[in-house]
């Protein structure tokens, strides 16, 4: 190749066609287009590139996902590959063993796909729907908030403490769920409050 | 971090201690093997391992498993001796020449003011002497023997070589030749970097083994400057931004605190956070609590906070107790005081100590709801798996919901990374089957608890009924929604208050940044500290401009990092008194005679003079802290402590176990081990091949790591006649666990107090959910304490015992 390309704009370009003229257009000579008219199209030039994060350590490698479908278009979207974003300043495309396996995590057999319910001293879960399952919750929070929330202390300060139920919030969801399980959680006076950063 | 992974390329030096960044952290660890090349860069590595980080050190020494405060003060006192000093930063930057109260001292491994009885200090003599004029007394001559730079000198006077050799089993040439290279880091132009991670913090003192190595790099003058900082390598993608956005027991986001109940009203409240400055011309910023405060309390109850009712202070919770940390909350549990609780991403099953107690709180529960989108051991802590979950579970009354949410694959929105960049990131593949984000259950339980106290009343239905949720669909919240509201807007029309008919932001309009925010009312932002990220210039979240001017690394055009854009803390620390940069070959910003400009988003008033205004313009004092009054409950320096459990009594006060004032509940006080029944010292740690105990669900991962294993000395194996490969039995005073033995040379006995100490290693992959074979973690065997300032679990060193074992038991 005798123009200087980023990896990410060859695949762009190579995704316009693979046909020897517009490789030629690329700069490619007539023997390294000869070459290229042997290959195989390549797999991923009709996906749709997504950028995300990658979500274990804080180093926040930049990834780009492949799909099938188009999630922005409204259609179903299939990942079907994932691999460091060589534009990102702090990983330069490379990925570590856990992040080059990512794909395996959003395709993992024991993804939960559905609501699922245990009764007390059941051995099994049984399936339930959405709204049971909310229902339940907001049933089981009011009833819990209204029997023990704390709303004065000894001296008869307002202290508002709802001390019998507990969250624990998690470390790889966005910001913006954060500050909308904030908003939730604080409105009802739970103190038992917490996310990973405790460990 | 106080700086970023790219800006690691620029230092000269790069001490790993308290983490292994090459396994946990690979990607970001590049950057230090980018220095090592092309700037001439050493790497040192103190570990009770010889970690894949060692593998690539120049120097490598070991330790023994909570003993680094030794080591840490042990260097503090080996550059006070051989001046290797920055004096310039020292003397200006720092509180060294700050006056502290007659009263104050140390004796017998305690600080003035103990009470035993309370397990806590009486802080009172912690401080400064405070002069007539209201600042702190000085003595810049560092003359005073009550001045913090000669107490110093005093505290650390025990912590000679051949004391860190006897504590921390590292051998005296191995230490001093550590001490050489870290000392010529004193130069002004030299500059080492700290990178530590769970190995500093999951100890009952880990909060005093940070400071004490900020202590070192504030001597060595290496805050604020590239290269350097004190680099905390976060363990998730967006632990960052959860404790950003203060979702812990007594957090407000922005670090903002939820009230205790000595705090009855808001006038009390806001009266204890005046953070009057400490010496004259200091900015002292959080001045401006009450402008956060204020917006936060509008961005949550927005027309309901009012002047007149303060705020709607009524609403927030006061707390009794410090923090209802997840401790607490599992102790409160055990005993049958938490009736619901919630798991949103957490598997506390495997995150906490004693499982064992873990197991019977969660069964003492009403209810649990799970929310992950993944099988928990959690979820699953009645199912019976023989060995690994011997569990009754007919006989454990606890309902369950497992909520399937999306993961990062399926949803937008922003993390933060350890360098505190607020990276936004696209939603690109359809969630599995019924998977939904979290922001739809958050939301949707939320309305329905709301509907129910409309619908029927209740107790104090106000915060609920009356909190913010003006969403165009509110079952759904959009992230670019959230992130406007965390980002902050004018409510009515906000003009200069030094110049009134200057419009400083529209009403309606997206504040700038945090300087735009008021405290009457006029504004809301649900976090200060982001203020910035979403502004009438759109999402700078998502920016994605990968230039570097400079060659810096600073790439200030990616992403947004908090505050206000901000790269590296302190950066007004890298230029002198007359503001010019240290090291003119790695200038961050510099004083142009009437402005701070350079590569970074200069850390102070743009036109603050620099003779005048100090660069640690969060403190009162304008100056960083070597000494931190009464900040932290175990003392204003870091003093030895040994673990709670521990083959040595403290050698200092052999009647003090573990942190003197850590918070011990009365049946896990019973349940710590000695020495003479559990003599070998554990430690938990990570493998490169898995991420905690997610990539176990994934086959990749699961076949590169497959099993558990526990990794022990040669010597250890020929002791015990444990064969390479062979099945062993580890227990302690809390339960057991069966595991491969990897006998190996990356562990080697230390000599510690005259004794031989041998170190049992246990990764924490495994668990009895995914598709590696099942398997224990650590944590059926760690000790239930926590942190004395932050309660976080101590993991890092606690006692086992170890024996081979044919085959494991069946259940």
């Amino acid at each position: 190749m005798n123009i200087d390309l980023s990896r990410r704009s060859f695949l762009r370009l190579a995704g316009a066609g693979v046909a020897a003229t517009s490789l030629g257009a690329m700069g490619f000579g007539e023997a390294e287009a000869a070459e290229a008219a042997h290959v195989r199209a390549f797999k991923l030039t009709t996906t749709t590139e997504t950028r995300n994060t990658c979500p274990y350590c804080s180093v926040a490698c930049g990834i780009i996902m492949y799909s099938e479908g188009d999630v922005k278009a409204g259609e179903t979207a299939e990942i079907m590959h994932i691999e460091g974003d060589a534009d990102h300043p702090t990983n330069r495309g490379t990925l570590c063993p856990k992040g080059a396996a990512l794909k395996d995590f959003v395709k993992a057999p024991t993804r939960l796909t559905r609501p699922r319910y245990r009764a007390a001293g059941a051995t099994e879960f049984q399936d339930i729907t959405w709204d049971q399952a909310l229902d339940k919750i907001a049933r089981a929070m009011k009833d819990d908030r209204d029997a023990n929330l704390v709303q004065t202390n000894e001296d008869g300060v307002a202290v508002n403490r709802w001390t019998t139920t507990g969250f624990l919030a998690a470390s790889a969801t966005t910001n913006e769920t954060a500050w909308l399980t904030y908003k939730a959680v604080r409105s009802t006076g739970i103190v038992g409050f917490d996310n990973q950063a405790r460990v | 971090m106080t700086n970023a992974w790219t800006d690691i390329k620029n230092t000269d030096l790069v001490v790993v201690m308290g983490g292994n960044a090459a396994e946990a952290h690979p990607c970001g660890f590049k950057w230090v093997t980018e220095a090592k090349a092309n700037r001439g860069a050493k790497l040192i590595v103190v570990d009770p391992r010889y970690t894949r980080t060692a593998s690539v050190s120049d120097f490598y020494a070991p330790i023994r498993p909570g003993s680094d405060i030794s080591f840490l003060m042990g260097v503090i006192r080996w550059c006070m001796e051989n001046d290797k000093v920055q004096w310039e930063y020292v003397r200006n930057y720092t509180n060294a020449a700050f006056l502290v109260k007659e009263g104050f001292g140390w004796s017998d491994g305690l600080f003035t003011g103990y009470d035993e009885e309370k397990r806590d200090y009486d802080k009172e003599s912690w401080d400064y002497q405070i002069g007539e004029d209201g600042y702190a007394r000085i003595d810049p001559t560092l003359q005073d023997p009550r001045c913090v730079w000669n107490l110093l000198k005093a505290h650390v006077e025990a912590y000679t070589p051949e004391f860190v050799e006897n504590i921390c089993g590292t051998p005296k040439d191995k230490f001093l030749q550590i001490c050489e290279m870290i000392g010529e880091c004193s130069a002004p132009d030299r500059v080492m970097t700290s990178m530590y991670a769970l190995g500093w913090t999951q100890h009952s003192k880990g909060a005093q083994n940070i400071r004490g190595m900020a202590m070192l790099q504030l001597i060595l003058g290496n805050i604020g400057m590239r290269g350097g900082g004190m680099n905390a390598l976060r363990g998730h993608s967006n632990i960052q931004g959860l404790t950003d956005l203060g979702l812990m027991s007594n957090l407000i986001p922005g670090y903002l605190n939820i009230p205790t109940e000595k705090e009855p009203d808001w006038q009390t409240y806001i009266s204890a956070r005046g953070f009057k400055p400490l010496r004259p011309n200091q900015t002292s910023y959080w001045q401006n609590y009450p402008k956060f405060m204020v917006s936060f309390m509008k961005a949550m109850w927005g027309d309901a906070a009012t002047a007149e009712n303060d705020w709607a202070y009524h609403y927030l919770p006061k707390l009794d107790v410090p923090t209802y940390d997840v401790l607490r909350m599992f102790e409160l549990m055990k005993h049958g005081q938490i009736n619901l609780y919630f798991c949103q991403g957490f598997n506390p099953l495997l995150s906490f100590p004693n499982r064992a107690k873990l197991t019977e709180a969660l069964s003492r529960l009403k209810l649990l709801v799970v929310m992950d989108p993944l099988e928990t051991e959690t979820a699953h802590f009645w199912e019976n798996h023989g060995i690994h979950n011997d569990v009754d579970s007919a006989a454990i009354q606890t309902e369950v919901l497992e909520l399937p949410t999306t993961c990062f694959a399926e949803d937008e929105g922003a993390l933060v990374n350890s360098g505190r960049w607020l990276q936004w990131h696209w939603a690109g593949g359809t969630p599995p089957g019924e998977a939904r984000h979290d922001t739809w259950i958050m939301a949707n339980i939320f309305l329905r608890l709301r509907k129910l106290y409309q619908d029927e009343g209740g107790v104090f239905p106000d915060p609920i009924l009356n909190l913010t949720w003006d969403y165009a669909d509110p079952s759904e919240p959009t992230p670019e929604e959230l992130a406007r509201e965390m980002n902050g807007r004018a409510l009515k029309t906000v003009y200069d208050a030094k110049d009134p008919s200057t419009v400083l932001v529209e009403a309606g309009k997206q504040v700038k940044n945090f300087t735009q925010l008021q405290d009457d009312g006029s504004t809301m932002c649900g976090c200060w500290i982001y203020s910035g990220c979403w502004n009438e210039d759109g999402n700078n979240m998502a920016r994605r401009d990968n230039s570097d001017p400079g060659d810096a690394g600073m790439f200030l055009n990616w992403s947004f990092a908090w505050p206000v854009n901000r790269r590296i803390l302190y950066n007004r620390a890298s230029a002198d008194m007359q503001g010019k940069p240290w090291d003119p070959d790695r200038k961050l910003i510099e004083w142009t005679g009437e402005k701070w400009e350079g590569y970074d988003v200069p850390d102070i008033g743009v036109t603050s003079k620099p003779d005048e205004v100090m660069p640690f313009i969060m403190n009162q004092e304008g100056a960083s802290r070597l000494f931190t009054r009464g900040m932290m409950r175990d003392g204003p320096f870091p003093t030895h402590m040994e673990p709670f459990e521990s083959p040595l009594k403290n050698v200092f006060n052999d009647k003090m176990r573990g942190n003197p004032v850590s918070r011990v509940f009365a049946d896990d006080a019973a349940q710590f081990a000695t020495s003479d029944e559990f003599p070998f010292v554990a430690t938990s740690y990570r493998l490169t091949e898995h991420f905690h105990y997610w990539t176990k669900h994934n086959k990749v991962n699961a076949s590169l790591q497959p099993e558990f294993f526990v990794e022990i000395s040669e010597e250890l194996a020929a002791e015990k006649g444990i064969a390479k490969g062979g099945r062993v039995r580890v227990w302690g005073k809390r339960g057991e666990v069966w595991a491969k033995a990897v006998v190996t040379k990356r562990i080697k006995p230390m000599i510690c107090d005259g004794k031989t100490v041998h170190v049992v290693g246990i990764p924490l992959h495994w668990g009895f959910k995914g598709a590696a074979k099942k398997g224990w973690g650590p944590n059926s065997l760690t000790p239930f304490v926590g942190d004395a300032n932050v309660e976080t679990p101590e993991f890092k060193a606690f006692l086992v015992n170890i024996e081979p074992s044919t085959e494991e038991p069946v259940a």
